[in-house]
């Protein structure tokens, strides 16, 4: 039996708003427990909730980033259960009125073919805190410094068909999200949680098997594996002709597999009713356009038009604009040097390459776009080889100063001198008069590592500076002239 | 002193007749020898009453004292007072000692008045007599063996007894009208959103609203005054200007048209009490009024719909208190959920728990349409009726209670007995609008009141028609005996 | 509508209230009580009119995003029941 995989994925994106999203306690990223946690935060006794603006404003970008419906008039709802890192006994979220309707995002799959998938809806909601498990004597420690930060739950339509795809809709739901600044999209740090619903159907057919919930996946990685080896499982029982059981699971990435959290299924009824201490949010005309007129270019965009004036092809283009400052930073070095495609190999491969070497974030990089856009134009004009260039890259990164700077001090200008490369030339098979005659002996299609030899001794003598492509042409020149 | 009225004293204080220590001093003795066999307070703040009235003394001789400036006053013990216990009459908050003030409390220090203490209250405001309190329960002045009326039975007696001049309470279903008609004292519930419900500890969200008690409309002016106004930190607040309630109180009534609800005055009424409303309406006649038969025809639905409304938000409202973070915490849990079990059955009396179980059914899975979704339907309904009414007349009256003080215990064995004793009152608010009572007449030797409801933000014009109902009439000055 | 002690079990858990055995028939009785007055609103014919969560017609005012509260953990917690290394403390949740 072929098994066919049904998705939908549930990304809870924490949005990147000073202040929380019913208080004004700040949002940062690892403060000491508790001192983030206000009394509104902490449901001390009294206490109410206040609807941050920005809050309502980077939901309303997100959805006019996936062309979606917004509501005109959202409504917040008190969803009910007890849990300690849920002060009120309830979470204010939404339920019937969701600020985003339904729309839709672009994936690229490896293969080169698109996807279109469906987002059913995406809601404002507020963050729990935090439960540590570690030991106080046998008791749970609680930090409700996250409690109360904004989130932005993004559902999808269960049009997603593969692990491939679910990471192809993860990574551009994360790409919208740092384009709009809505979130940083830090995973490790739990800006963007990820919830999967999988269930599985013989290929073809037309209804939807019992699904399986996978809560709380917070890397692309994890969530390529999880699904992996939640669709074995799930296979496996199917094939046994067993039934799936719907259910909550975690995935374990140290064990490589999903477990059952049915321990903790107590039946949530959820009581949902309209918060009564909030009033409905009006969303008008005017606030949707201008939100719209300052939205900043979108992936998808930014996609097309670096393929279109760069002429980039698809891949190229999406490694480039994965990341906002990334494409920034591009763009730059082909505004400073006047080249498209070696600028795109330089960021790609050679920046990125030592980045990782570093484990630095592009913010960090120790060369600006302005000097490798420099680096890339005297490639360009001449001065340097492409061989040489590495070398002041490398010179750059370790501070040493400008591309120019380091040529001058290095001596590396190349040599393009053709009487400087014909002497050299000449020299070198004046010295190894052996290999020229051998050279020479040998039949054509065997003599290419032995040119590569001459080439190599040209080179060397020049101290790599000589211009290659003249070397080339001379040896090829002088060897075959008898 | 205690004879006074609140503006009397505040006049006093400003022609020296009289230091704030010195009536501070006063009521602190009274509340001291009185208040043993009535019960109305939970806690007293002797200490900190002293300093504030010293410094409201001091700011008078600085030349910067308002109306209320060193006037002794009481807050209902839902109001969060900095430092100082609040307890919402429960076993739950016994040990709850807030590091913040109520915007309530705030505005009223702000404005000089000083807090003599914490009155005491229905647990949670969930209760028509003051008899469910973790405290144990307050005697109605006028007769010890009955109750003054709930939830807030403390700053009602309170005032009755004259150990304050005025104090702040709160009122969900009528728990500040009816209370005060069952005491005979004057009591005001603002229209929804017009006092901020910040630090106000929340029992049904959508229909709480602080209001001031006193012993009479003009005094109740002049607390609203300092207890009314926009905080950003509800909201659900009214971003609306406050007007001085005090400014109208004096205006004509000659042609007001008092709309009578025959659904208030029917066969189900005693006929006592609606002789006693009818001679008080008389009144209203001979100062110009016109009375007018009006209907609100689904005033039986109101309290249904307010039994599913008002525990549905309580339920959720209650949730916090856990013994998790404060409040009452069970001895030695075995583990979270026998936390969360226990310190919720030790900490809540019965009554509250029976709400917390009515409001979590009507919200549960299969229930919600049937109940809760039906109930704020109801709810438009009525506020309909009430609108059209109100678009033909000035305001509505009828009687705050459906009888005088009822014996403590009366009417503990069936709690559906005690919810039909807001009959009246709970209308108002469910439909947000401002409603008032004022004494009207005694019945069996118990102080009876008469209730006005107007529409939205018409509390100056409330106060004005009870203002000039008490110029003509002295029962907001009887007093019970045994109080002097 | 009327419930059974089963369906009070039931909402007292949802509820996290432990009800003591004994407390339970009474309870019910008086739940019913109260149910019953409530059905009293059934009769009604509300047909499509829309619930009124709140009786004001305003709509939510907006709160700029700025931080203005500081850091008061000392005092908060000076309430709870316990508390360690700033961190609130409960019982574990039994697995």
């Amino acid at each position: 039996m072929i098994w066919e995989m049904v998705i939908g994925l549930e990304v809870h994106v924490q949005l990147a708003t000073k202040s929380k999203i019913f208080s004004g306690a700040a949002t940062r990223f690892g403060a000491a427990p508790n001192t983030q946690a206000c009394a509104v935060d902490l449901a001390m006794p009294g206490t109410l909730p206040v609807l941050n603006e920005e809050a309502v404003h980077m939901a309303v970008m997100f959805g006019l980033a996936i062309d979606a419906q917004l509501s005109r008039r959202t409504v917040f709802d008190r969803k009910n259960y007890f849990y300690p890192d849920l002060p009120k006994g309830y979470q204010i979220s939404q339920l019937d009125d969701p600020i985003v309707g339904r729309g839709e995002v672009k994936i690229e799959l490896p293969d080169g073919s698109s996807k279109r998938i469906g987002v059913t809806r995406a809601h404002l909601e507020e963050d729990a805190g935090k439960s540590l498990h570690e030991d106080f004597h046998g008791m749970t420690g609680i930090d409700l410094n996250r409690a109360g930060t904004p989130l932005l739950e993004i559902v999808s339509e269960p049009d997603i068909r593969s692990a491939a795809e679910a990471v192809a809709y993860l990574k551009q739901i994360h790409s919208i999200v740092t384009y709009l600044g809505i979130s940083d999209g830090n995973m490790a740090e739990g800006s963007m949680r990820c919830d999967i619903n999988i269930s599985l159907r013989p290929q073809g057919a037309s209804e939807y098997g019992t699904r399986a919930e996978i809560k709380n996946v917070n890397s692309f990685r994890f969530v390529e594996k999880a699904i992996e080896v939640e669709f074995e499982r799930q296979a496996d029982i199917l094939e046994g002709g067993g039934e799936i059981v719907q259910e909550t699971r975690l995935y374990d990435a140290n064990k490589n597999e999903t477990r059952s959290m049915r321990s903790k299924e107590v039946a949530h009824d959820y009581r949902y009713f309209p918060e009564p201490d909030l009033l409905p949010v009006e969303i008008s005309e005017a606030f949707i356009e201008a939100t719209r007129a300052q939205l900043p270019e979108l992936p998808t965009a930014k996609i097309q038009r670096f393929k279109e004036r760069y002429g980039l092809n698809a891949y190229d283009a999406s490694v480039l604009c994965a990341e906002r400052a990334l494409a920034d930073f591009y763009e730059q070095v082909v505004e400073v040097s006047g080249d498209a495609k070696i600028s795109a190999n330089w960021v790609m491969v050679e920046l990125l390459a030592l980045l990782n070497r570093d484990g630095l974030k592009l913010a960090d990089s120790k060369v600006s776009a302005d000097d490798l856009g420099l680096l890339v134009k005297r490639i360009l004009d001449g001065t340097i080889s492409g061989k040489i260039a590495k070398q002041v890259f490398d010179s750059m990164w370790n501070g040493e100063g400008t591309p120019d700077a380091i040529i001058e001090a290095k001596g590396l200008r190349q040599v393009a001198d053709t009487g400087l490369i014909e002497a050299m030339v000449d020299e070198t098979l004046a010295n190894n008069a052996e290999q020229v005659e051998k050279y020479r002996a040998t039949p054509a299609d065997k003599r290419v590592k032995m040119f590569g030899f001459f080439v190599g001794q040209v080179m060397k003598a020049s101290k790599g500076k000589a211009n290659p492509q003249q070397v080339n042409d001379l040896l090829r020149q002088k060897l075959e002239s008898e | 002193m205690h004879e006074l009225s609140l503006k009397q004293l505040s006049d006093g204080l400003a022609s020296g007749d009289f230091s704030s220590v010195e009536l501070t001093d006063h009521f602190l003795g009274r509340i001291e020898r009185l208040d043993p066999s009535l019960n109305s307070f939970i806690s007293v703040t002797p200490d900190q009453a002293r300093t504030q009235a010293k410094a409201a003394d001091e700011r008078r001789s600085a030349g910067d004292a308002g109306p209320l400036t060193g006037i002794p006053i009481a807050h209902k013990d839902l109001f969060c007072t900095d430092g100082v216990r609040t307890s919402c009459a429960s076993k739950m908050l016994d040990n709850f000692v807030p590091p913040y003030d109520a915007t309530v409390v705030a505005k009223m220090k702000d404005a000089g008045c000083v807090m003599l203490g914490k009155t005491n209250m229905d647990e949670f405001a969930m209760g028509s007599s003051n008899e469910t309190s973790w405290y144990g329960p307050v005697k109605n002045p006028w007769d010890h063996e009955r109750v003054p009326g709930g939830s807030s039975g403390g700053a009602v007696a309170c005032v009755a007894a004259r150990l304050a001049p005025g104090a702040t309470a709160t009122d969900t279903g009528g728990s500040i009208r009816q209370p005060a008609a069952l005491c005979g004292v004057t009591g005001l519930k603002p229209t929804y959103g017009r006092v901020s419900r910040y630090g106000m500890i929340a029992f049904a969200s959508s229909l709480d609203q602080g209001g001031p008690v006193a012993g009479s409309a003009q005094d109740c002016a002049m607390l609203l005054n300092a207890m009314a106004g926009f905080d950003s930190r509800d909201s659900t607040s009214l971003d609306s200007a406050v007007p001085d309630y005090t400014a109208s109180l004096g205006d004509s009534i000659e042609g007001l048209r008092i709309g009578l609800p025959r659904e208030y005055f029917d066969e189900a009424l005693d006929p006592v009490m609606a002789e006693t409303m009818r001679a008080a309406l008389a009144e209203l006649e001979k100062l110009g009024a016109t009375l007018i038969d009006v209907s609100l025809p689904n005033t039986h639905l109101a309290v249904p719909a307010y039994y599913v409304i008002a525990p549905a938000e309580a339920s959720a409202n209650l949730a916090r208190f856990d013994g998790a973070r404060y409040g009452h915490r069970c001895k030695d849990p075995a583990n979270l959920e026998d936390m969360y079990m226990r310190s919720r059955a030790e900490g809540f009396g019965n009554e509250v728990k029976r709400r917390i179980m009515v409001g979590t059914y009507a919200l549960s899975a299969g229930y919600y349409d049937a109940y809760y979704r039906k109930a704020q339907r109801v709810r438009r309904v009525i506020a309909n009726d009430f609108a059209n009414v109100l678009s033909t007349v000035d305001v509505i009256a009828g009687p705050a209670s459906p009888s005088p003080a009822f014996k403590l215990g009366e009417k503990s064995s069936d709690p559906v007995t005690m919810y039909l004793e807001d009959i009246y009152t709970i209308a108002a608010n469910l439909a947000g609008l401002p409603a008032m009572s004022a004494p009207a007449g005694m019945v069996n030797n118990l102080p009876v009141g008469i209730q006005l409801i107007g529409n939205h933000l018409q509390e100056a014009r409330l106060l004005n028609v009870a203002h000039r109902f008490q110029q003509a009439t002295d029962w907001h000055q009887r007093r019970p005996a045994g109080i002097e | 509508m009327s419930v059974s002690e089963s369906d009070i079990a039931r909402v007292a858990e949802l509820a996290r209230i432990r009800l003591d055995p004994t407390e339970v028939p009474e309870l019910t009785n008086r739940m019913n009580n109260i149910l019953g007055m409530i059905d009293q609103m059934q009769s009604a014919d509300t047909g499509d009119i829309q619930p009124m969560a709140n009786p004001l017609d305003a709509v939510q005012r907006l709160r700029p995003d700025a931080v203005t509260e500081p850091d008061q953990r000392d005092a908060f917690q000076a309430l709870a029941p316990a508390s360690q290394d700033g961190l609130y403390l409960v019982p574990k949740v039994i697995e």
